[in-house]
Formats: C-alpha cells, sequence, structure tokens
C-alpha cells in the first residue's frame, strides 16, 4: 500500500504558498484600521482553525469508512487526520490567544466564539490517544477509535453553533461582519495563506500516513523471516500498529 | 425489539433496586455539591444565571457517576456476552440503557431539584416549574444518550472512570449551554422571565442528532 | 451449507470448519482449523493451556469473527451470517454468564425473555437441576458447584441445537453431574463441542477427538482412532 504518492509535488507546493503567504501578509496585505499590523495573525490563527476543523471531521469519515469496510488503512488514516488535527488545533488556540492578547489586553477571551469552541474541542479530542491506548486489542481499539472519531466529527460543527448562540457578539470577528466584503487584498492574501495551510496539512498527513506504513510494512516482513517467535512483541501503542 | 428493551429495562431496574448502586450516590452527591458551592461561592442564595449554572453543573457531574456505573454489571458479569448470543436487535441494548439513565437522572432530580430550591435558590420557583420540567426533560434526553454512549465506549477500556467524564463533558457542553441558558430567566430573583424558546430548540436538535448518531453506531461498540 | 431456512436440514453438518484463523494483534490464537461436525455428534476438544480453546468456542458461538478460512455453524456462514445462528447455540464457558445481585430465577426468566422462551421453561430446569430451595437466593450467595447448575440452565433455556460447553462438569458434585446429564450430556441430543481437560471422561463421551496445540490442529480422528496416550500428549 502506496501512501506517499504525490509527496514531492505536495511539498513544493506547500512550501511555495506557505512562502508566498508570509510575503504577501507582510508586504501586500493592508494594516488593520484599529488593530494595527497584530492583525496579521488573523492570517495564521483562521486558517489554522479552518484547516484543523477540516481535519477533525475527515478523521469522522475515515472512521465512518472503516466500520464499514474493516480496512484497517482506513483507521490508520483517521488516526493520523486527528493527531495532525490536533497540533493544528493547539497552534490556533495559542495564535488566537496571541492576537487576543495583542487585540484586547486578555490572553483568553469568553466573547470569542471560536476561541472557545476550540478549547472545547481541543478538551475532547485530548482523548482520542488515551483511548486507543488504553484498548489493547488492535481490532477494538480501532473499532472504538473510529466510533469516537464520528461522534466527535458530528459534534465539532454543533459545537460551534452552540458556542456562538451563547456567546455574545461584542468584538467584531473579521471572518462574519465583512465575510463577502473583505478587501480585495485581504481576501487575496487570506485565500493563499488559507490554501497553502490546506496543502501543509495534507503533505503532514500523507508524510505521517508513508512513515507509519513503512514501518509496519517492514514489520511484518520481518517477521516472515523471523518467525513468529523470533521478534520483540510489539509495545502497546495507541497508533495502529498492523494494515 | 419492544420486549426486548422492556426485559433489559426491567433487569437493570431489579438489579438497582438490589443493589442501591446509582441512584443513591448521585442523589448524595448532588446534594453535596450543593453544599460545596454554598461555601465555595460563599453565598446564601443564588439567583438567575448563577443558580441555573450551579444547578446544571452539578446535575451533570451527578450524571457522570451515572455514567461511569452504567455498563459495568454487564462488562464484569457477562452481561454482554449473554446479550451477545441471544437473537435479538443488537440496538436494544442502547435503548434500554438509554432509558434507564434518563430514569435515573429523573429519579435524581426529582429530590435534587427541591434541595436545590430549598437550599441555595432566592425566588421561589412557583410558576416557572413547568418551563423548568421543560428543560430538564430536554437536557435529561441528550445527557442519556451521550453518557450511554461513552459509557459503552469507556467500560471496556482501563482507566473507564476517568476516561468517561474526560469525554462526555466536552460532549456535553451544548447542553449545559442550552439548559443554562434556558433556565437563568427561571430562576430570576425578581420573579421567572419568559423562557427563551430557542435553547429549547438548541436542545431539541443536539437530542435529536446525538440520538439518531448513537443509535447507528452503537452495535459496533457490541462486537469483539 | 447456504439454506434459506433458519434450520439447517437434518443431515448438514453442526459444524464445518475450513482453514479457520484467529489472531490478537500480532499473537495467532488459532491457525488453520478445519474439522467438521455432523448434527447430534459429540466432539471433544483437548490442548494445553493456550492452545486456542476458548477462542475456538467463541467464534462457534458466534462471539468472535474468524480472520481467515470459513466457518459454517449450523448452516449460517460466519460472520456474514451469524444472525442466523444466534440463539440455537448453547454457551457454557467459564463465566456463568449470571448476575450476582439477581436470584437465579431473576437471571432466568430475563434470559428467557431475551430469547422468546416461556419462563415456565426456566421454572422447570430449575427443578431439574436441583435448585428449586435456592431459585429465589441472589446468585453470589450460591456455591460455585450451584452457581455452574444455574449457567447450565441458562444454557439449554432455549433449546439449542449445539451445545458449546468449556468444562461443564467443573465444580459439581457427582449428585449434580448426574442431574444436569439429560440436559447437556450425550442423551440430551444436541451436537456438542466439549472442551475438557479429564481425558478418559472426554474420550468416553466423544465421538470425534480434536486436539490443538499452540493454535493448530494436532489430533482430528473419530474417538476409537485416538489413544489415551496421544491426548496426554498434547499436554507434553
Amino acid at each position: 500500500m502506496t501512501f506517499g504518492r504525490g509527496l514531492r509535488p505536495l511539498s513544493i507546493a506547500s512550501a511555495v504558498l506557505i512562502t508566498g503567504a508570509f510575503a504577501l501578509v507582510f508586504f501586500y496585505a493592508p494594516n488593520d484600521a484599529d488593530q494595527g499590523f497584530v492583525q496579521k495573525i488573523f492570517y495564521l490563527h483562521v486558517p489554522l482553525a479552518i484547516v484543523a476543523l477540516c481535519g477533525f471531521v475527515a478523521g469522522g469519515i475515515y472512521g465512518i469508512l472503516y466500520l464499514r469496510s474493516n480496512d484497517r488503512a482506513h483507521d490508520l488514516r483517521s488516526y493520523v487526520a486527528i493527531h495532525i488535527s490536533l497540533i493544528f488545533a493547539v497552534g490556533a488556540l495559542i495564535t488566537g490567544s496571541i492576537w487576543a492578547r495583542a487585540s484586547w489586553g486578555h490572553w483568553w477571551v469568553w466573547d470569542e466564539p471560536t476561541l472557545v469552541s476550540f478549547l472545547i474541542v481541543f478538551l475532547l479530542y485530548a482523548c482520542y490517544q488515551p483511548l486507543r491506548f488504553s484498548i489493547e486489542d488492535p481490532e477494538r481499539q480501532a473499532r472504538y477509535a473510529s466510533v469516537f472519531a464520528i461522534v466527535a466529527g458530528v459534534f465539532v460543527p454543533l459545537n460551534f453553533m452552540a458556542v456562538r448562540l451563547a456567546e455574545s457578539l461584542a468584538h467584531p470577528r473579521v471572518l462574519s461582519t465583512t465575510g463577502g466584503a473583505m478587501p480585495g487584498d485581504m481576501r487575496m492574501t487570506f485565500l493563499v495563506s488559507l490554501v497553502g495551510m490546506a496543502c501543509l496539512y495534507v503533505t503532514l498527513w500523507k508524510y505521517e500516513l508513508a512513515a507509519k506504513s513503512a514501518s509496519i510494512q517492514l514489520r511484518s516482513l520481518r517477521r516472515r523471516l523471523a518467525g513468529d517467535e523470533g521478534l520483540a512483541p510489539l509495545q502497546r501503542s495507541a497508533a495502529p500498529q498492523q494494515l | 425489539m419492544r420486549t426486548t428493551v422492556a426485559a433489559l429495562i426491567r433487569k437493570d431496574l431489579q438489579l438497582e433496586r438490589r443493589s442501591f448502586e446509582s441512584v443513591p450516590a448521585m442523589l448524595m452527591f448532588s446534594v453535596t455539591v450543593f453544599v460545596l458551592f454554598h461555601f465555595g461561592l460563599d453565598r446564601n442564595a443564588l439567583a438567575g444565571d448563577l443558580a441555573a449554572g450551579v444547578l446544571w453543573v452539578t446535575l451533570l457531574l451527578a450524571a457522570v457517576l451515572g455514567m461511569n456505573r452504567l455498563f459495568v454489571a454487564e462488562r464484569e458479569q457477562g452481561g454482554f456476552d449473554a446479550f451477545l448470543l441471544a437473537p435479538v436487535d443488537r440496538t436494544a441494548m442502547f435503548v434500554a440503557k438509554a432509558a434507564v439513565l434518563f430514569g435515573f437522572l429523573v429519579a435524581v432530580e426529582l429530590v435534587a431539584v427541591p434541595a436545590f430550591v430549598l437550599l441555595l435558590l432566592e425566588p421561589g420557583i412557583g410558576q416557572a416549574l413547568p418551563e423548568l420540567l421543560a428543560v430538564l426533560l430536554l437536557a435529561d434526553a441528550g445527557i442519556a444518550v451521550v453518557g450511554t454512549l461513552v459509557g459503552a465506549l469507556g467500560v471496556q477500556t482501563r482507566a473507564r472512570d476517568l476516561i468517561i467524564p474526560l469525554i462526555a463533558l466536552p460532549l456535553l457542553v451544548p447542553v449545559v449551554i442550552g439548559a443554562a441558558q434556558a433556565t437563568a430567566p427561571l430562576l430570576e430573583a425578581g420573579g421567572a422571565d419568559a423562557l427563551e424558546v430557542r435553547w429549547l430548540g438548541v436542545l431539541a436538535l443536539y437530542d435529536a442528532v446525538f440520538g439518531l448518531l448513537a443509535y447507528a453506531v452503537f452495535d459496533y461498540l457490541l462486537e469483539e | 451449507m447456504a439454506t434459506a431456512a433458519t434450520t439447517a436440514p437434518a443431515d448438514a453438518p453442526a459444524v464445518a470448519l475450513e482453514g479457520v484463523g484467529r489472531a490478537y494483534g500480532e499473537r495467532v490464537a488459532l491457525r488453520d482449523v478445519s474439522f467438521t461436525l455432523p448434527a447430534g455428534a459429540t466432539v471433544a476438544v483437548f490442548g494445553a493451556n493456550g492452545a486456542g480453546k476458548t477462542t475456538l468456542l467463541r467464534i462457534l458461538a458466534g462471539l468472535l469473527r474468524p480472520h481467515a478460512g470459513v466457518a459454517t455453524v449450523l448452516g449460517a456462514t460466519f460472520p456474514d451470517e451469524a444472525w442466523r445462528a444466534r440463539g440455537r447455540t448453547g454457551l457454557l464457558a467459564h463465566d456463568p454468564l449470571l448476575y450476582r445481585d439477581l436470584t437465579v430465577r431473576e437471571n432466568l426468566h430475563f434470559h428467557a425473555r431475551l430469547h422468546g422462551v416461556p419462563a415456565a421453561r426456566a421454572d422447570a430446569l430449575v427443578a431439574q437441576v436441583g435448585l428449586a430451595a435456592r431459585a429465589d437466593d441472589p446468585v453470589r450467595t450460591l456455591s460455585r458447584g450451584m452457581t455452574q447448575r444455574a449457567a447450565i440452565c441458562r444454557a439449554v433455556l432455549h433449546e439449542p441445537e449445539l451445545l458449546l460447553l468449556d468444562e461443564p462438569l467443573a465444580n459439581l458434585d457427582p449428585g449434580g453431574a448426574i442431574a444436569v446429564a439429560p440436559l447437556i450430556g450425550r442423551e440430551a441430543g444436541p451436537a456438542r463441542v466439549l472442551i475438557s481437560h479429564d481425558a478418559e471422561q472426554g474420550l468416553a463421551e466423544a465421538d470425534h477427538v480434536l486436539g490443538l496445540r499452540a493454535g493448530r490442529t494436532a489430533i482430528w480422528a473419530p474417538v476409537g482412532a485416538v489413544t489415551l496416550a496421544e491426548v496426554r500428549g498434547l499436554y507434553a
């Protein structure tokens, strides 16, 4: 099973887009009228958030695919998707916090629904790996993890809606207030950042998939050579160890 | 399906009556937490959104106790195997367990809510009672559905008592939001305000979505 | 052996395994196990601890899915048609599958409801195995022998066509063994897969012998062709 297809063009595309995005952010996008230079962290924060959310939902979709087909490759894809999304989510939380501090003076604001929703989503998905780790049987681990991924994936949009309803819209959020009316240069920069972040995510995802599947295949080859008793038994792991 | 669900519920109620593991514990826990809040907040009486928050957080934490216990008998006394060997629809277990958890929550609230009113609530509950009931029932349904799913998810793991609350509580945040926002005007100091129906809508939507989802995926948790 | 009806025709084998394998992670519990058990016959399964006997039993019960090969039980191919065999096999393993806080009667009535069997049958079985006096005591107050009798009632309550028995006479006193013989013994009727550590007794009860070693079939023969020494050799 080859997971590494298209890795090189993707890596190049990511590198180009991210560099391009940075260039645009620093040299092209306008300074925000009231928030100043610091507002530009928005080009990092929002793409991180959007891509993380899509990644979580993708993890849920692969969970569904696994349950229907019992193909462990889907479970591996689900695991890696959630794993990387969690990292991106932490990034979104940190950049959001920095932005909040710079704009409104506090490291944390409850009024920003995106930030609050992300905190909840992060707390939820932080349980994913401990849950996997605590189940020894690999088949059951994959099955339970898939159920979790599906439920959590459905939860993410629901949660956003609920939090958004609950919090007062005291602070303008650039995406919703300017929406389609974002000035052209801002929109362009934002789009490039978003696409660059998405490319980066897919590249990392494929990278980790390729690495993991390679080590799984290596081990199974070794087992075939050394015999069942020839290798040290697998350590418990949250990650899928068989395909 | 209906007879299976009935048989399962009956068995669980028999077990609860015999061992008194869940409902009394949830109840005592709720009352204790009310006392803790009194000391922690240093207030004799609460009203409005503060009261709603204290009530719902307490009920949620008590529900976690119930969730932790929900599948333990099945896990430790072979109940899963016995059920899997029977020629029944496997989703019946989800329906039955969710109904049992819902029943436990209602039983606990029958005592805990009056206790709350007595101990901590400044205004009377009076005419807001029907609306409060509606909120309680809708929220309980959501807690029951998610609690059953997470209870089954967690019961097979090693650190079951930790992992169940850690997964269930974030999942139940929308329920806390909906329930607390809906309850807050009912507990206002100057007499109950009107209930905002949109929060009931949020709760109902949550119940529907998670109810269907849990119904669809629960079977996968039962296989070996 | 696919059939349209839920019960297999009388001449179809109760169990037909072909190349069945099952692993737990990397540890292979069963590898390439094949045998056929005719309806009404008994196979005694022998093997040391860890040889795969429990895994085999659980696969036949439909609780575990085979990872390799084809398992056909009572005409249903596992895992796709496993639902067709559900409720037609009776499992008696180490776990009695009874709730300890409920009484014997409550437990059996619960199982009766799950299987769609009238409660009167449960009561009759309780009397038959000599538990009538303790039927309304919680299971946790019963001795191991009495719990075993109750578990046997549970296993045969729904009149299964195939009995899966893991050391059924363990903990039973001679009186108990006699009392349960009509339910799970040869004269009971259904095909039986019998795990036993007592080589002599197992051979006496069986028509066929299956010996497992490290998950593989070491012996598969009619009982007449197997000596006691060969069976004992499995445990060496």
